[in-house]
């Protein structure tokens, strides 16, 4: 993983535009953090290889990087961005890790389920 | 002294902290260890610092983190079930108990450590103890493998009370560092040391004693 290179993102998101994509959305609190911190509400969600097109999308934010997808019927939307996949060139990988390396969000996006 | 044991453990890493100590005892005494971990812990959040894992890659990294930790231990069988983390309270029960039950049937052990159910705090470490008691719970009584289970929630101790099974597992806290620094997708040295450089005593008492509640069926 390297840190986001936003015209990098940019073209991958145009390359993948108009066709079906699986889709692998997440965010996570962990799953210890009331644990650790009672006064923490523990939280996350993800939804995994769920089929999406989107007709228009971008990245913005000067990092942590903000994504949109515009859908037919919709949005999708993630906030935290810090890291992409730059040797995956079939997929876009993206994730945003916290100042101690955990996992926060992951947005994904490939044509083959994940 | 135990001949056969069944480890049941939802994520990579489960073993590290609690039972990599005693295992490496056991197998010292003459022990099989099947170790069964039920998911790749694809869902982790600790992707190294800095991140050396994807989410798409974390669960290759993460078997092969496993498989060396099980070398570290000493321990000569393990099976990856092929759960999804994250899922194991929702998993179809049936699917559950029969991977276990096979398991119990093929090995027949005299010993089985996992979870315990409710006092464990992740929630594929409750659900994967439920599985294991609720299928072991099922078999004759006079046939049934004592359980010992491993409990760190908050407070646990006011109800379960002490744990009747307690390890010294001082003279293989090389082979227990050995597992915990075998995940080193998720645990940092600094993150397992603290802020403060540690002396070995302080490793000793932190690390040296592992502790199991014997499971009371009905
Ligand atoms: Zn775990």
């Amino acid at each position: 993983m390297q840190l986001i290179d936003k015209s990098k993102v940019k073209e991958m998101i145009d390359l993948l535009i108009d066709q079906d994509l699986y889709i692998h959305l997440e965010m996570t609190m962990g799953a210890y953090a009331s644990h650790v911190d009672s006064s923490k509400h523990p939280a996350a969600t993800f939804i995994s290889n769920a089929v999406i097109r989107y007709t228009h999308g971008s990245i913005s934010g000067n990092g942590p990087f903000r994504v949109g997808l515009k859908t037919s019927q919709g949005w999708i939307y993630s906030e935290g961005l810090t890291h992409y996949e730059d040797e995956d060139v079939e997929r876009l990988i993206m994730a945003g890790h916290d100042s101690q390396g955990k996992l926060i969000v992951a947005l994904q996006l490939s044509r083959e389920p994940f | 002294m135990e001949s056969r044991i069944l480890v049941v453990l939802p994520h990579p890493d489960d073993e590290a902290f609690g039972v990599s100590g005693s295992l490496a005892k056991y197998i010292r005494d003459g022990a099989q260890v099947t170790y069964a971990c039920l998911t790749l812990g694809e869902m982790g959040r600790n992707m190294g610092i800095p991140p050396f894992a994807t989410r798409v890659t974390l669960p290759a990294v993460r078997k092969e983190e496993l498989e060396a930790s099980c070398r570290a231990i000493g321990i000569q069988d393990l099976r990856l079930l092929g759960f999804h983390d994250k899922t194991i309270e929702f998993e179809d029960q049936d699917k559950l108990d029969g991977s276990i039950m096979e398991l119990v049937n093929e090995l027949n052990p005299s010993l089985i450590i996992t979870f315990y159910p409710g006092y464990s705090v992740h929630p594929d470490h409750d659900a994967t103890g439920e599985a294991v008691v609720r299928t072991i719970g099922r078999m004759p009584a006079d046939r049934r493998p004592p359980v010992h289970c491993l409990a760190f929630s908050k407070n646990h101790e006011e109800t379960i009370g002490k744990p009747d099974v307690i390890i010294d597992v001082k003279e293989f806290l090389l082979k227990k560092m050995g597992s915990i620094q075998a995940h080193r997708s998720q645990f940092q040295a600094a993150e397992l040391l603290g802020n403060k450089k540690m002396p070995d005593k302080d490793i000793q008492d932190r690390f040296g004693t592992e502790r199991f509640w014997t499971y009371r069926f009905e």
